[in-house]
Protein backbone atom coordinates (compact mmCIF):
# COMPACT_ATOMS: atom_id res chain seq x y z
CA UNK A 1 0.00 0.00 0.00
CA UNK A 2 1.23 3.02 -0.72
CA UNK A 3 2.67 5.45 1.98
CA UNK A 4 0.14 8.49 2.60
CA UNK A 5 2.10 11.70 1.44
CA UNK A 6 1.98 15.35 2.34
CA UNK A 7 -0.44 15.00 5.14
CA UNK A 8 0.22 18.21 7.17
CA UNK A 9 -1.02 17.61 10.63
CA UNK A 10 0.70 20.67 12.26
CA UNK A 11 -2.51 21.55 14.22
CA UNK A 12 -2.43 18.32 16.03
CA UNK A 13 -0.24 20.18 18.56
CA UNK A 14 -3.12 22.85 19.46
CA UNK A 15 -4.36 22.58 23.21
CA UNK A 16 -4.06 20.04 25.72
CA UNK A 17 -6.22 17.92 22.84
CA UNK A 18 -6.43 18.53 19.77
CA UNK A 19 -9.44 17.24 17.68
CA UNK A 20 -8.41 18.08 14.43
CA UNK A 21 -5.41 17.19 12.38
CA UNK A 22 -6.41 18.83 9.12
CA UNK A 23 -7.35 22.23 8.99
CA UNK A 24 -6.39 25.18 6.00
CA UNK A 25 -5.40 27.43 8.75
CA UNK A 26 -2.50 25.54 10.00
CA UNK A 27 -0.20 28.21 9.30
CA UNK A 28 -2.06 29.49 12.88
CA UNK A 29 0.89 26.91 14.40
CA UNK A 30 3.74 28.49 12.78
CA UNK A 31 2.66 32.04 14.09
CA UNK A 32 2.22 30.22 17.37
CA UNK A 33 6.14 28.57 17.36
CA UNK A 34 7.67 32.25 16.85
CA UNK A 35 4.78 33.56 19.97
CA UNK A 36 2.50 35.07 18.03
CA UNK A 37 -1.52 34.74 17.72
CA UNK A 38 -3.02 35.40 14.51
CA UNK A 39 -6.18 35.76 13.08
CA UNK A 40 -7.59 35.68 9.31
CA UNK A 41 -8.70 39.05 7.12
CA UNK A 42 -10.58 38.92 4.26
CA UNK A 43 -8.69 40.26 1.42
CA UNK A 44 -12.29 41.21 -0.60
CA UNK A 45 -14.42 42.73 2.33
CA UNK A 46 -11.63 43.51 5.26
CA UNK A 47 -13.58 41.37 7.78
CA UNK A 48 -11.72 40.28 10.40
CA UNK A 49 -11.46 36.99 11.48
CA UNK A 50 -11.11 35.03 15.08
CA UNK A 51 -10.70 32.07 15.17
CA UNK A 52 -9.11 32.42 11.94
CA UNK A 53 -10.69 30.72 8.78
CA UNK A 54 -9.88 29.83 5.50
CA UNK A 55 -12.73 31.12 4.11
CA UNK A 56 -15.19 34.23 3.97
CA UNK A 57 -18.64 32.99 4.27
CA UNK A 58 -19.43 36.79 3.81
CA UNK A 59 -18.08 37.19 0.00
CA UNK A 60 -17.76 33.53 -0.62
CA UNK A 61 -14.75 34.11 -0.88
CA UNK A 62 -10.88 32.17 0.35
CA UNK A 63 -8.94 35.24 -0.06
CA UNK A 64 -7.55 35.45 3.40
CA UNK A 65 -4.22 37.10 4.75
CA UNK A 66 -3.08 36.74 8.25
CA UNK A 67 -3.21 39.33 10.90
CA UNK A 68 -1.36 39.60 14.44
CA UNK A 69 -3.65 39.64 17.86
CA UNK A 70 -1.64 42.51 19.26
CA UNK A 71 -2.79 45.06 22.32
CA UNK A 72 -5.35 44.13 24.91
CA UNK A 73 -9.01 42.83 24.88
CA UNK A 74 -11.66 43.58 27.36
CA UNK A 75 -12.91 39.87 29.67
CA UNK A 76 -16.68 39.21 28.53
CA UNK A 77 -16.54 36.53 31.04
CA UNK A 78 -14.91 33.12 32.89
CA UNK A 79 -15.33 30.26 34.86
CA UNK A 80 -12.55 28.10 36.83
CA UNK A 81 -13.26 24.41 36.56
CA UNK A 82 -12.91 21.75 38.93
CA UNK A 83 -13.17 19.21 37.14
CA UNK A 84 -12.05 18.21 33.54
CA UNK A 85 -13.33 15.95 30.60
CA UNK A 86 -11.51 13.33 29.65
CA UNK A 87 -8.06 13.97 28.25
CA UNK A 88 -8.07 17.01 30.61
CA UNK A 89 -7.81 15.92 34.18
CA UNK A 90 -4.15 16.79 34.83
CA UNK A 91 -4.92 20.37 34.01
CA UNK A 92 -7.49 21.26 36.49
CA UNK A 93 -8.55 23.76 37.73
CA UNK A 94 -8.00 25.61 34.99
CA UNK A 95 -9.82 28.81 34.01
CA UNK A 96 -12.03 29.48 30.50
CA UNK A 97 -12.56 32.83 29.41
CA UNK A 98 -13.33 35.43 26.53
CA UNK A 99 -11.95 38.29 25.37
CA UNK A 100 -13.44 40.99 23.41
CA UNK A 101 -10.74 43.01 21.02
CA UNK A 102 -13.86 45.10 19.41
CA UNK A 103 -13.51 43.63 15.84
CA UNK A 104 -13.53 39.97 17.37
CA UNK A 105 -13.53 38.51 20.27
CA UNK A 106 -11.11 35.61 21.38
CA UNK A 107 -11.54 32.06 23.37
CA UNK A 108 -9.21 30.65 25.38
CA UNK A 109 -7.65 30.14 29.15
CA UNK A 110 -6.54 32.55 31.64
CA UNK A 111 -2.90 31.89 32.67
CA UNK A 112 -2.55 29.78 35.94
CA UNK A 113 -0.41 32.28 37.75
CA UNK A 114 -3.15 35.19 37.97
CA UNK A 115 -5.21 34.56 40.71
CA UNK A 116 -9.11 33.95 40.55
CA UNK A 117 -9.63 36.86 43.50
CA UNK A 118 -7.78 38.97 40.86
CA UNK A 119 -9.64 38.60 37.65
CA UNK A 120 -12.80 40.51 37.24
CA UNK A 121 -15.47 40.72 34.67
CA UNK A 122 -13.95 44.15 32.16
CA UNK A 123 -10.60 44.25 33.04
CA UNK A 124 -7.97 44.35 30.52
CA UNK A 125 -6.05 41.46 29.42
CA UNK A 126 -3.68 40.44 26.57
CA UNK A 127 -3.52 37.12 25.05
CA UNK A 128 0.28 35.28 25.10
CA UNK A 129 1.32 31.81 23.68
CA UNK A 130 2.12 28.92 26.34
CA UNK A 131 3.63 25.94 25.76
CA UNK A 132 1.99 22.75 27.92
CA UNK A 133 3.68 20.77 30.14
CA UNK A 134 3.14 18.25 27.28
CA UNK A 135 4.59 19.84 24.72
CA UNK A 136 1.78 20.84 23.22
CA UNK A 137 0.91 24.86 22.34
CA UNK A 138 -2.41 26.70 23.55
CA UNK A 139 -2.50 30.25 24.64
CA UNK A 140 -3.54 32.21 27.11
CA UNK A 141 -4.69 35.51 29.04
CA UNK A 142 -2.26 37.17 30.91
CA UNK A 143 -2.68 40.39 32.81
CA UNK A 144 -2.22 43.82 30.78
CA UNK B 1 -53.87 25.42 6.15
CA UNK B 2 -55.77 23.00 8.54
CA UNK B 3 -54.09 22.49 11.82
CA UNK B 4 -51.67 20.17 13.68
CA UNK B 5 -52.29 18.71 16.48
CA UNK B 6 -50.50 16.61 19.80
CA UNK B 7 -52.85 13.30 20.37
CA UNK B 8 -50.86 11.47 22.77
CA UNK B 9 -47.70 12.34 24.54
CA UNK B 10 -45.68 9.52 26.70
CA UNK B 11 -42.17 8.91 28.65
CA UNK B 12 -40.04 6.61 30.50
CA UNK B 13 -39.14 7.28 33.78
CA UNK B 14 -36.11 9.20 33.56
CA UNK B 15 -33.49 7.10 35.87
CA UNK B 16 -29.14 7.45 36.18
CA UNK B 17 -29.01 4.30 35.12
CA UNK B 18 -31.63 2.25 32.87
CA UNK B 19 -31.31 -1.88 32.95
CA UNK B 20 -32.29 -2.39 29.60
CA UNK B 21 -30.73 -1.54 25.57
CA UNK B 22 -31.71 1.44 24.14
CA UNK B 23 -35.05 0.15 21.80
CA UNK B 24 -36.25 -1.00 25.25
CA UNK B 25 -35.86 2.30 26.72
CA UNK B 26 -37.77 3.97 23.76
CA UNK B 27 -40.32 1.59 23.62
CA UNK B 28 -41.30 2.43 27.15
CA UNK B 29 -41.89 6.68 26.21
CA UNK B 30 -43.31 4.94 22.89
CA UNK B 31 -45.82 2.78 24.88
CA UNK B 32 -46.94 5.74 27.20
CA UNK B 33 -47.71 8.13 24.08
CA UNK B 34 -49.75 5.07 22.48
CA UNK B 35 -52.06 3.80 24.84
CA UNK B 36 -52.41 7.42 25.79
CA UNK B 37 -53.51 8.22 22.18
CA UNK B 38 -55.33 4.70 21.85
CA UNK B 39 -53.34 3.89 18.56
CA UNK B 40 -51.44 1.02 17.28
CA UNK B 41 -48.41 1.02 15.36
CA UNK B 42 -50.24 0.53 12.03
CA UNK B 43 -51.72 4.02 12.70
CA UNK B 44 -48.49 5.93 12.61
CA UNK B 45 -47.50 6.72 8.83
CA UNK B 46 -44.10 8.08 9.83
CA UNK B 47 -41.52 8.04 12.42
CA UNK B 48 -39.13 11.04 13.63
CA UNK B 49 -36.22 9.59 15.47
CA UNK B 50 -34.40 12.13 17.95
CA UNK B 51 -30.90 11.72 19.58
CA UNK B 52 -28.02 13.13 20.45
CA UNK B 53 -25.12 10.40 18.61
CA UNK B 54 -21.74 9.18 20.53
CA UNK B 55 -23.79 8.42 23.89
CA UNK B 56 -24.09 4.55 22.72
CA UNK B 57 -23.00 1.82 20.60
CA UNK B 58 -25.66 1.78 17.96
CA UNK B 59 -25.17 3.82 14.95
CA UNK B 60 -28.46 4.92 12.76
CA UNK B 61 -30.48 4.40 15.33
CA UNK B 62 -33.75 5.01 13.48
CA UNK B 63 -34.14 1.84 11.81
CA UNK B 64 -33.11 -0.06 14.93
CA UNK B 65 -36.25 1.46 16.66
CA UNK B 66 -38.66 1.12 14.54
CA UNK B 67 -38.46 -2.35 13.88
CA UNK B 68 -38.56 -3.10 17.48
CA UNK B 69 -41.41 -0.14 17.81
CA UNK B 70 -43.60 -2.33 15.49
CA UNK B 71 -43.47 0.95 12.25
CA UNK B 72 -42.09 -1.63 9.66
CA UNK B 73 -42.43 -0.65 6.99
CA UNK B 74 -43.42 3.07 8.01
CA UNK B 75 -40.50 5.43 6.78
CA UNK B 76 -38.13 6.75 9.59
CA UNK B 77 -35.72 9.54 10.17
CA UNK B 78 -33.18 10.19 12.64
CA UNK B 79 -32.55 14.15 13.66
CA UNK B 80 -30.52 15.41 16.00
CA UNK B 81 -29.97 18.96 17.43
CA UNK B 82 -27.71 18.06 20.29
CA UNK B 83 -30.80 18.59 23.48
CA UNK B 84 -33.54 20.03 21.31
CA UNK B 85 -33.33 17.10 19.26
CA UNK B 86 -37.02 16.42 20.27
CA UNK B 87 -38.11 19.75 19.89
CA UNK B 88 -36.59 19.71 16.30
CA UNK B 89 -38.86 16.15 15.55
CA UNK B 90 -41.92 18.26 16.30
CA UNK B 91 -41.06 20.58 13.89
CA UNK B 92 -40.51 18.17 11.36
CA UNK B 93 -43.41 16.39 11.94
CA UNK B 94 -45.45 19.47 11.60
CA UNK B 95 -44.05 19.73 8.34
CA UNK B 96 -44.44 16.07 7.35
CA UNK B 97 -48.02 16.91 8.20
CA UNK B 98 -48.97 20.44 6.76
CA UNK B 99 -47.21 18.81 3.77
CA UNK B 100 -49.99 16.03 3.45
CA UNK B 101 -46.88 13.58 3.31
CA UNK B 102 -48.34 11.89 6.37
CA UNK B 103 -51.40 12.33 8.66
CA UNK B 104 -50.02 10.98 11.81
CA UNK B 105 -46.07 10.64 12.96
CA UNK B 106 -44.88 9.61 16.00
CA UNK B 107 -41.81 11.63 17.12
CA UNK B 108 -39.65 9.58 20.14
CA UNK B 109 -36.46 10.89 21.65
CA UNK B 110 -34.45 8.79 23.64
CA UNK B 111 -30.92 9.10 24.95
CA UNK B 112 -29.15 6.17 27.13
CA UNK B 113 -25.79 8.30 28.82
CA UNK B 114 -25.36 5.42 31.56
CA UNK B 115 -23.17 3.40 28.88
CA UNK B 116 -20.07 5.72 29.71
CA UNK B 117 -18.23 7.66 32.30
CA UNK B 118 -19.63 11.13 33.22
CA UNK B 119 -15.78 12.28 32.80
CA UNK B 120 -16.30 10.68 28.74
CA UNK B 121 -20.12 12.22 28.71
CA UNK B 122 -18.50 15.56 29.60
CA UNK B 123 -15.79 15.48 26.96
CA UNK B 124 -18.70 14.26 24.38
CA UNK B 125 -20.62 17.38 25.13
CA UNK B 126 -17.52 19.46 25.10
CA UNK B 127 -17.34 18.30 21.40
CA UNK B 128 -20.90 19.47 21.24
CA UNK B 129 -18.41 22.84 20.77
CA UNK B 130 -16.37 23.94 18.47
CA UNK B 131 -13.64 20.83 18.08
CA UNK B 132 -11.33 23.15 16.61
CA UNK B 133 -10.95 25.44 18.44
CA UNK B 134 -12.71 25.51 21.89
CA UNK B 135 -12.44 22.20 22.88
CA UNK B 136 -8.60 22.21 22.80
CA UNK B 137 -9.41 23.81 25.86
CA UNK B 138 -11.39 21.51 27.99
CA UNK B 139 -14.30 22.72 27.90
CA UNK B 140 -17.10 21.41 29.33
CA UNK B 141 -21.04 22.38 29.09
CA UNK B 142 -21.42 23.87 32.72
CA UNK B 143 -18.44 25.95 32.05
CA UNK B 144 -20.03 27.38 29.16
CA UNK B 145 -23.18 28.44 31.37
CA UNK B 146 -21.17 29.19 33.75
CA UNK B 147 -19.77 31.76 31.55
CA UNK B 148 -23.32 33.40 31.16
CA UNK B 149 -24.17 33.25 34.46
CA UNK B 150 -20.76 35.71 35.23
CA UNK B 151 -21.75 37.39 32.16
CA UNK B 152 -25.17 38.15 33.79
CA UNK B 153 -24.57 38.90 37.42
CA UNK B 154 -21.75 41.56 36.09
CA UNK B 155 -24.89 43.38 33.98
CA UNK B 156 -27.65 42.85 36.01
CA UNK B 157 -26.71 42.23 39.86
CA UNK B 158 -28.18 38.59 39.40
CA UNK B 159 -26.89 37.15 42.49
CA UNK B 160 -25.64 33.06 43.60
CA UNK B 161 -28.95 33.23 45.89
CA UNK B 162 -31.13 34.14 42.76
CA UNK B 163 -30.20 30.62 41.34
CA UNK B 164 -30.60 28.89 44.40
CA UNK B 165 -34.01 29.78 44.21
CA UNK B 166 -34.82 28.25 40.89
CA UNK B 167 -32.96 25.05 42.11
CA UNK B 168 -35.26 25.53 45.35
CA UNK B 169 -38.26 25.37 42.94
CA UNK B 170 -37.66 23.08 41.03
CA UNK B 171 -36.96 20.85 43.52
CA UNK B 172 -40.33 21.85 45.29
CA UNK B 173 -42.06 20.19 42.24
CA UNK B 174 -39.35 17.48 41.44
CA UNK B 175 -40.77 15.37 44.57
CA UNK B 176 -44.02 15.69 43.12
CA UNK B 177 -42.96 14.14 39.61
CA UNK B 178 -42.27 9.90 39.71
CA UNK B 179 -40.87 10.07 36.34
CA UNK B 180 -38.10 12.33 38.01
CA UNK B 181 -34.37 11.17 38.90
CA UNK B 182 -33.99 14.06 41.41
CA UNK B 183 -36.87 13.88 44.19
CA UNK B 184 -35.58 15.38 47.16
CA UNK B 185 -36.34 19.12 48.83
CA UNK B 186 -33.53 21.05 48.59
CA UNK B 187 -33.15 24.16 50.65
CA UNK B 188 -31.79 27.85 49.69
CA UNK B 189 -29.03 27.17 52.56
CA UNK B 190 -28.09 23.95 51.22
CA UNK B 191 -26.37 25.36 47.73
CA UNK B 192 -24.62 28.07 50.37
CA UNK B 193 -23.42 25.68 53.02
CA UNK B 194 -19.92 24.60 51.90
CA UNK B 195 -20.18 21.08 53.81
CA UNK B 196 -23.82 20.34 51.96
CA UNK B 197 -23.19 18.48 48.58
CA UNK B 198 -25.04 20.57 46.81
CA UNK B 199 -22.57 23.58 46.93
CA UNK B 200 -20.02 22.13 45.52
CA UNK B 201 -17.95 23.70 43.18
CA UNK B 202 -18.39 22.61 39.56
CA UNK B 203 -17.37 25.45 37.17
CA UNK B 204 -17.64 28.95 38.96
CA UNK B 205 -19.83 30.65 39.78
CA UNK B 206 -22.07 27.31 39.19
CA UNK B 207 -22.30 24.69 41.95
CA UNK B 208 -23.83 20.99 42.33
CA UNK B 209 -26.80 22.27 43.09
CA UNK B 210 -27.12 24.84 39.79
CA UNK B 211 -26.95 21.47 37.30
CA UNK B 212 -28.84 18.77 36.08
CA UNK B 213 -28.22 15.17 36.44
CA UNK B 214 -27.38 13.26 33.15
CA UNK B 215 -29.95 10.57 32.64
CA UNK B 216 -31.65 7.91 31.02
CA UNK B 217 -34.80 8.28 29.40
CA UNK B 218 -37.06 8.31 26.35
CA UNK B 219 -40.39 10.24 25.13
CA UNK B 220 -42.81 10.48 22.33
CA UNK B 221 -45.08 12.76 21.01
CA UNK B 222 -47.95 11.28 18.38
CA UNK B 223 -48.28 14.66 16.15
CA UNK B 224 -51.60 14.21 14.05
CA UNK B 225 -53.64 15.96 11.18
CA UNK B 226 -56.62 17.95 12.13
CA UNK B 227 -58.90 15.44 10.37
CA UNK B 228 -57.12 12.20 11.86
CA UNK B 229 -56.92 14.39 15.52
CA UNK B 230 -61.22 14.64 15.04
CA UNK B 231 -61.55 10.97 14.79
CA UNK B 232 -58.95 10.08 17.24
CA UNK B 233 -58.64 12.26 19.99
CA UNK B 234 -61.01 13.86 22.96
CA UNK B 235 -58.52 16.57 23.71
CA UNK B 236 -56.25 17.36 21.04
CA UNK B 237 -53.64 19.94 21.83
CA UNK B 238 -53.23 22.20 19.01
CA UNK B 239 -49.51 23.43 17.57
CA UNK B 240 -50.45 27.69 17.26
CA UNK B 241 -46.68 28.46 16.58
CA UNK B 242 -43.24 27.24 16.06
CA UNK B 243 -39.87 28.61 15.84
CA UNK B 244 -36.32 27.62 15.49
CA UNK B 245 -32.86 29.13 15.14
CA UNK B 246 -29.32 29.00 15.27
CA UNK B 247 -26.30 30.96 16.82
CA UNK B 248 -22.09 30.83 16.27
CA UNK B 249 -20.66 27.43 18.38
CA UNK B 250 -17.97 29.82 18.60
CA UNK B 251 -18.39 32.23 21.84
CA UNK B 252 -15.88 34.14 19.92
CA UNK B 253 -18.50 34.37 17.39
CA UNK B 254 -21.56 36.24 19.57
CA UNK B 255 -22.30 39.01 21.15
CA UNK B 256 -25.00 38.53 23.91
CA UNK B 257 -23.52 36.68 27.02
CA UNK B 258 -26.12 38.03 29.09
CA UNK B 259 -28.90 35.73 27.02
CA UNK B 260 -29.24 33.31 23.91
CA UNK B 261 -29.96 34.94 20.64
CA UNK B 262 -31.40 31.53 19.75
CA UNK B 263 -34.13 31.74 22.20
CA UNK B 264 -35.05 35.23 21.33
CA UNK B 265 -35.48 34.62 17.70
CA UNK B 266 -37.17 31.10 17.93
CA UNK B 267 -39.65 32.92 20.67
CA UNK B 268 -40.14 36.04 18.60
CA UNK B 269 -40.57 33.37 15.15
CA UNK B 270 -43.36 31.90 17.58
CA UNK B 271 -45.46 33.89 19.47
CA UNK B 272 -45.93 35.66 15.71
CA UNK B 273 -46.47 32.54 14.19
CA UNK B 274 -49.26 31.98 17.16
CA UNK B 275 -50.02 35.20 17.20
CA UNK B 276 -49.76 35.40 20.98
CA UNK B 277 -47.31 37.11 22.93
CA UNK B 278 -45.23 36.61 26.21
CA UNK B 279 -48.08 38.15 28.57
CA UNK B 280 -50.39 35.35 26.93
CA UNK B 281 -48.69 32.64 27.96
CA UNK B 282 -50.23 30.40 31.39
CA UNK B 283 -47.64 27.97 31.66
CA UNK B 284 -44.35 26.98 30.23
CA UNK B 285 -41.63 24.42 30.51
CA UNK B 286 -37.98 25.84 29.64
CA UNK B 287 -35.17 24.34 29.42
CA UNK B 288 -33.36 24.46 33.11
CA UNK B 289 -29.92 22.47 32.41
CA UNK B 290 -28.46 25.12 34.80
CA UNK B 291 -30.11 27.25 37.06
CA UNK B 292 -28.81 30.38 35.02
CA UNK B 293 -30.37 28.92 31.68
CA UNK B 294 -34.10 29.33 33.24
CA UNK B 295 -33.27 32.81 34.21
CA UNK B 296 -32.39 33.29 30.76
CA UNK B 297 -34.98 31.81 29.12
CA UNK B 298 -37.56 34.22 31.86
CA UNK B 299 -36.41 37.00 29.91
CA UNK B 300 -35.70 35.74 26.40
CA UNK B 301 -39.21 34.39 26.54
CA UNK B 302 -40.35 38.08 27.33
CA UNK B 303 -41.66 37.15 30.62
CA UNK B 304 -39.49 39.57 32.02
CA UNK B 305 -37.52 42.61 30.93
CA UNK B 306 -33.58 42.13 30.77
CA UNK B 307 -32.06 41.81 33.99
CA UNK B 308 -35.76 41.54 35.33
CA UNK B 309 -35.82 37.94 35.95
CA UNK B 310 -34.24 37.96 39.28
CA UNK B 311 -37.69 39.23 39.92
CA UNK B 312 -39.74 36.73 39.40
CA UNK B 313 -37.86 33.72 40.80
CA UNK B 314 -37.75 36.35 44.30
CA UNK B 315 -41.72 37.00 44.23
CA UNK B 316 -42.51 33.29 43.39
CA UNK B 317 -44.08 34.52 39.99
CA UNK B 318 -43.00 31.07 38.27
CA UNK B 319 -44.61 28.94 40.72
CA UNK B 320 -47.55 27.02 40.17
CA UNK B 321 -49.77 29.96 41.78
CA UNK B 322 -48.02 32.79 39.88
CA UNK B 323 -48.86 34.55 37.07
CA UNK B 324 -46.47 32.62 34.64
CA UNK B 325 -45.47 29.26 35.97
CA UNK B 326 -42.46 27.57 34.83
CA UNK B 327 -40.93 24.03 34.98
CA UNK B 328 -43.56 22.99 37.40
CA UNK B 329 -42.80 19.50 37.01
CA UNK B 330 -39.33 19.77 38.62
CA UNK B 331 -37.75 21.12 35.11
CA UNK B 332 -34.67 19.48 33.93
CA UNK B 333 -32.82 20.24 36.82
CA UNK B 334 -35.15 17.57 39.50
CA UNK B 335 -36.12 15.29 35.90
CA UNK B 336 -32.49 14.72 34.81
CA UNK B 337 -31.80 15.43 31.37
CA UNK B 338 -31.68 12.68 29.02
CA UNK B 339 -30.44 14.82 26.05
CA UNK B 340 -32.61 13.59 23.01
CA UNK B 341 -35.78 12.62 25.13
CA UNK B 342 -35.88 16.19 27.03
CA UNK B 343 -38.00 18.20 24.15
CA UNK B 344 -40.86 15.63 23.93
CA UNK B 345 -40.87 15.53 28.38
CA UNK B 346 -41.38 19.05 28.16
CA UNK B 347 -44.06 18.91 25.16
CA UNK B 348 -45.70 16.23 27.23
CA UNK B 349 -45.36 18.50 30.36
CA UNK B 350 -47.21 21.28 28.85
CA UNK B 351 -49.67 18.90 26.85
CA UNK B 352 -50.88 17.22 30.23
CA UNK B 353 -51.22 20.83 31.44
CA UNK B 354 -53.95 22.16 28.36
CA UNK B 355 -55.56 19.03 29.13
CA UNK B 356 -56.09 19.60 32.99
CA UNK B 357 -54.31 16.31 33.47
CA UNK B 358 -51.25 17.19 35.20
CA UNK B 359 -52.99 15.97 38.71
CA UNK B 360 -50.59 17.91 41.64
CA UNK B 361 -48.96 20.16 39.33
CA UNK B 362 -51.89 21.24 37.44
CA UNK B 363 -52.29 24.98 36.77
CA UNK B 364 -55.20 26.42 36.93
CA UNK B 365 -57.34 26.50 33.74
CA UNK B 366 -54.36 27.11 31.16
CA UNK B 367 -55.24 27.92 27.87
CA UNK B 368 -51.50 28.39 26.00
CA UNK B 369 -48.49 27.19 26.71
CA UNK B 370 -44.64 27.29 25.69
CA UNK B 371 -42.28 25.28 25.43
CA UNK B 372 -38.70 26.45 25.47
CA UNK B 373 -35.80 23.64 24.50
CA UNK B 374 -31.98 24.62 23.79
CA UNK B 375 -29.31 22.80 21.75
CA UNK B 376 -25.77 22.85 23.05
CA UNK B 377 -24.91 25.90 24.72
CA UNK B 378 -27.35 28.00 22.45
CA UNK B 379 -26.24 26.55 19.39
CA UNK B 380 -29.92 25.87 18.59
CA UNK B 381 -32.75 27.08 19.88
CA UNK B 382 -36.98 25.68 19.63
CA UNK B 383 -39.39 27.48 20.84
CA UNK B 384 -43.42 25.39 20.72
CA UNK B 385 -46.17 27.38 21.61
CA UNK B 386 -49.38 24.87 22.12
CA UNK B 387 -53.24 25.18 22.75
CA UNK B 388 -56.29 23.72 23.35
Amino acid sequence: MAEKKGSDERFKKFGTVSFTSLTKTNDFIDYMEKGKIAGTRCKDCGRAFFPPRADCCQCLASHMEWFEVTGNGRLVSFSRLEYGPTGFQEDVPYCIALLDYGQFKVFGRIAKDVPEKDIAVGMPMKTVVNRLPNGQLNYVFAKA
Amino acid sequence: MSRVAIIGVGQSEFVRSYPGSVRELAFEGFKEAMHDARLTSRDIQASIICSAPEYDKQRSPAGVLAEYLGLNPQPTVYVESLCSSSSMGLRLAYALVTSRLHDVVAVIGFQKMSEITSAESQERMGRGADIQWESPFGTMMPAYYAMYARAHMAAHGTTLEDLALIRVKAATYGQLNDKAVYRKPVTLGSLSNPEDRMAGPVASPLRVGDCCANADGSSCVIVASEEKARIYCQKPVWVLGLGAATASVNLAGRDLFTGLTVAREASRQAYKMAGVGPQDIDVAEVHDCFTIAEMLAYEDLGFAKPGGGKELIRSKATYKEGHIPVNVDGGLLSKGHPIGATGGSQIRTVVLQLREEAGPIQVKSPEIGLVHNIGGVGLYGNVSILGR
